[in-house]
């Protein structure tokens, strides 16, 4: 099992839960795990999210691996200019 | 790619050196082709008809008096576009008005025509019939309960039922419990800041020439800062496969994140395929500002909770943005960004995304960072100076390191905030000493960078010069730093070495140039690029020599048995390896493709010495340094650029630029002459120290540096002002009149 921390409006979405659990070994089983554990997610997950691994902020590589030691945040999707 | 350990003991001979610019010579001498520069046989020019209003529904539109102009080769609304995909309707309805005009310069018509005086009595023939509607402009405004409504059906799930239908999203961001750390303070302090909308303000207009042949083949030439991004947003409007169009970036006279987006391309095509011709549009410089992407204008409570010692018991920002007459104002990078320089035990953030009747705001250099770091920068140092502490010091003791928990969530790895606050204190800036009417400002800033989608293809001609072709529009000195990392990976020269920016026919997906990914996601693929064409070079010598591929190397630009037992060969150059490449396999090239991840974060930390006018209540800069973390520079000309560039642009943002809108919610100040932007002659030379704290992510250890100079000057602008005046800055710009009546207010107080 993953732990994903959700940012403070995302956990509203989530039963409250600011920290959830998922079982996933890749982002895309992640997001997926995610979407299906908590459908209240799939909004925001629909619209796009930036998700940070141990510190480095993946957008779209759906076979990053995870680890079950990882640091898993959620994060609104990047913006640049 | 991790960082490349054999490269922290190797001193580099490219890398971090100061070679000429491979665009220098074109610049001066006007060879450059820029957006506007492109001329095709047949040409026709395109022209819009903008709205006058605010806010208005259009209930028709008859063009036939234009269409029976002489000369006039099509005119096109939106009716001509058919349906498009959910996610570029906005941007279809930004390009031409659908139903309603939803801000004053917002398309509703255009034409083509053989000459741009025949465009422009066109348009005056177009009859628009509208019902005028009420406006908002200001975000707060926009927020109440009777505000005037833009959009139904738009807000987000996560909107508190009651709200006006303006206010589109909430997100909130931060950990730990604010009101417990609060208390625990010896001082808390509340503040509403305001800032400004403002124009990125790049010197040339949009603009490009379109291409449509019959059979569904189009060619776009044009200035933007993604190409792919305009091929395949024009394709999805057009209904076009984006195979089918080729576009070809021209040079960019700036962009700043404001040539992000699509705004004329998507009907110079139509208007091409209409007309069987091709069609060039640039835009004035009115219609750049009354309608291209501007930033957000906001207004921001903060509240913040320091100890009698420094320390930083809680931060709390609630952060309102508009972000035009669309959804997606960036918010939620400022709510992210706000407290990120700290390591905070209690932090919370609020954003609200809100809609009012201006421009679509486009990203503007770090997108929403600045404004939020003003906030949240501000207050730090009145707590600061309140309690007579060295602002500096105080960031020190509350700073991020290696291992603090972001306020927006992840935990950072090694970063540069802290050597950027000792390397202030340390600069003899910082213990100058001050004039009469004279203030000192310091603020820190950060930025996340990214990386994305990226093509690099680099190949060796026949006389052993390279070329690299890379799919992003050089903005800040990209062909340069991609060329010193092929020369530094090869091993040969920088002259040897060409880098070109490739059509979207040429090379596989690239994300825009933005997020400072650049150096960063396409340097990263030249060097694996010019890694491939290494391993292909060792494996041509190996023929030659009769060995084993593994049993060679490359070193100084050539070829070299690996070891003794390997035999004796002597060192075959890249040259001579190029010259056989046909009797050896045929022609060598290396490309890499790849979704670049782990770009590292970013931080600033900016000093800024001001002088007021009593009598004007005018601002001049004195002195300005900018000390940065690079992660590695690699033309270090170019990153003193990037950080005097952002330093400019916010000094320009906090002291005189601004969108002002009159009652009727037209744009008053559409030109440089109302719209004020620095000169040279406002700016002192801004001094920079680069820092160079390896990013773990890339091969040379190199971060983006485009945006976060930008964002900590209005908060070090507004400290020093502050300091001046004797009060608290709150609302940006610091035009005269706002500095002389905040004078004139502290003198009677």
């Amino acid at each position: 099992m993953v732990k994903v921390l959700l940012w403070g409006s995302l956990a509203e979405e989530a039963e409250g839960q600011r920290e959830v659990q998922v079982e996933a070994g890749t982002l895309r089983e992640l997001l997926d795990g995610l979407a299906e554990t908590f459908p209240g997610l799939c909004p925001e997950l629909e619209r796009g999210v930036s998700v940070s691994i141990d510190g480095k902020v993946y957008n779209d590589a759906w076979f990053t691996p995870i680890h079950a030691d990882s640091e898993v945040v959620l994060l609104k999707r990047l913006k640049g200019g | 790619m991790a960082l490349d350990d054999t490269k922290k003991t190797r001193d580099f001979k490219v890398i971090g050196t100061r070679p000429d610019r491979p665009d220098g010579i074109d610049k001066v001498t006007g060879r450059a082709r820029f957006g506007a520069d492109m001329v095709l046989p047949g040409m026709l020019t395109g022209r819009v008809l903008r709205s006058p209003h605010a806010h208005a529904r259009i209930r028709s539109i008859d063009t036939s008096k234009a269409e029976a102009l002489s000369g006039v080769k099509a005119v096109v609304t939106r009716a001509d576009f058919d349906a498009v995909p959910d996610d570029m309707a906005d941007i279809l309805d930004n390009c031409m008005a659908g139903e309603k005009a939803l801000y004053d310069g917002h398309a509703v018509a255009a034409v083509a025509a053989t000459s741009a005086a025949v465009a422009r009595r066109a348009l005056k023939l177009i009859e628009v019939d509208c019902e005028v509607l009420p406006h908002v402009t200001d975000v707060d405004a926009a927020m109440e309960a009777d505000a005037p409504v833009l959009h139904d059906g738009r807000q987000q799930e996560t909107v508190p039922e009651g709200m006006s239908q303006n206010v589109i999203a909430r997100s909130e961001f931060g950990h730990g419990d604010v009101e417990a750390g609060l208390a625990k303070a010896d001082r808390v302090v509340a503040r509403t800041f305001r800032t400004a909308a403002t124009h990125q303000g790049y010197i040339e207009p949009h603009a490009c020439v379109a291409t449509m042949s019959s059979d569904g083949q189009g060619d776009l030439w044009v200035c933007t800062q993604g190409h792919y991004m305009v091929r395949n947003t024009c394709a999805a409007i057009l209904g076009l496969e984006q195979g089918q169009l080729r576009v070809t970036a021209s040079e960019i006279g700036g962009g700043f994140g404001g040539k992000t987006a699509v705004f004329l391309e998507p009907v110079a095509l139509m208007l091409a395929r209409k007309s069987g011709r091709p069609v060039k549009m640039v835009m004035s410089r009115s219609e750049v500002l009354r309608a291209s992407g501007p930033t957000s204008s906001t207004s921001i409570d903060v509240r913040i909770g320091m100890t009698k010692g420094g320390r930083i018991t809680a931060g709390m920002a609630e952060l309102r943005y508009q972000g035009g007459a669309w959804p997606g104002s960036p918010v939620d990078m400022g709510a992210m960004s706000a407290f990120a320089p700290y390591d905070l035990e209690n932090v919370k953030t609020i954003g609200w995304d809100v809609v009012t009747n201006r421009p679509k705001a486009a990203a503007y250099r770090a997108p929403g960072a600045p404004m939020a770091a003003f906030a949240v920068e501000s207050t730090i140092d009145e707590l600061a100076r309140g309690f007579g502490l060295d602002p500096l010091e105080v960031r020190l003791m509350n700073g991020a390191d290696e291992g603090t928990k972001a306020s927006y969530g992840p935990t950072y790895p090694a970063i540069g905030l802290k050597a950027t606050l000792e390397a202030a204190k340390a600069h003899p800036h910082w213990t100058a000493p001050l004039g009469e009417n004279q203030g000192r400002g310091v603020a820190c800033g950060f930025w996340f960078n990214f990386g994305g989608d990226t093509c690099v293809s680099l190949n060796i001609t026949p006389d052993g010069t390279v070329t690299v072709s890379e799919g992003n529009p050089d903005i800040g000195g990209s062909r340069a730093s991609m060329t010193m990392m092929a020369a530094e990976e090869l091993g040969i020269p920088y002259d040897q070495v060409r880098t070109i920016i490739a059509d979207t026919g040429s090379l596989g997906q690239n994300e825009v140039t933005d997020g400072s990914r650049v150096t960063f996601a396409v340097g990263l693929a030249t060097i694996e690029a010019a890694r491939a064409a290494k391993r292909e070079m060792c494996r041509r010598a190996a023929m030659v020599w009769g060995i084993d591929e593994d049993a060679v190397d490359w070193e100084d630009g050539a070829a070299r048995p690996a070891g003794p037992n390997a035999g004796k060969f002597p060192p075959m150059t890249l040259k001579e390896i190029a010259a056989i490449a046909s009797n050896t396999g045929g022609p060598i090239a290396g490309h890499h493709e790849v979704n670049a991840e782990g770009a590292g974060v970013s931080f600033a930390t900016h000093m800024v010495d001001v002088e007021l006018d009593r009598e004007t209540g005018s601002t001049k800069i004195l002195r300005y340094t900018v000390l940065q973390d690079a992660g590695k520079a690699v033309h270090p000309s170019y990153v003193e650029g990037q950080f005097q560039g952002g330093a400019v642009q916010g000094i320009g943002w906090a002291l005189n630029e601004e969108y002002i809108y009159g009652k009727d919610g037209v744009l008053q100040n559409p030109g440089f002459l109302d719209y004020r932007i620095p000169v040279a002659s406002d700016l002192p030379m801004i001094d920079t120290v680069i820092l160079e704290i390896p990013n773990p992510g890339h091969p040379y250890g190199v971060r983006g540096v485009g945006e976060t100079s930008i964002v900590p000057p209005l908060a070090a602008i507004a400290n020093a002002v502050s300091q001046a005046a004797g009060v608290r800055m709150t609302d940006l710009p610091l035009s005269p009149p706002k500095v002389l009546s905040a004078l004139r207010g502290n003198a009677g107080a």
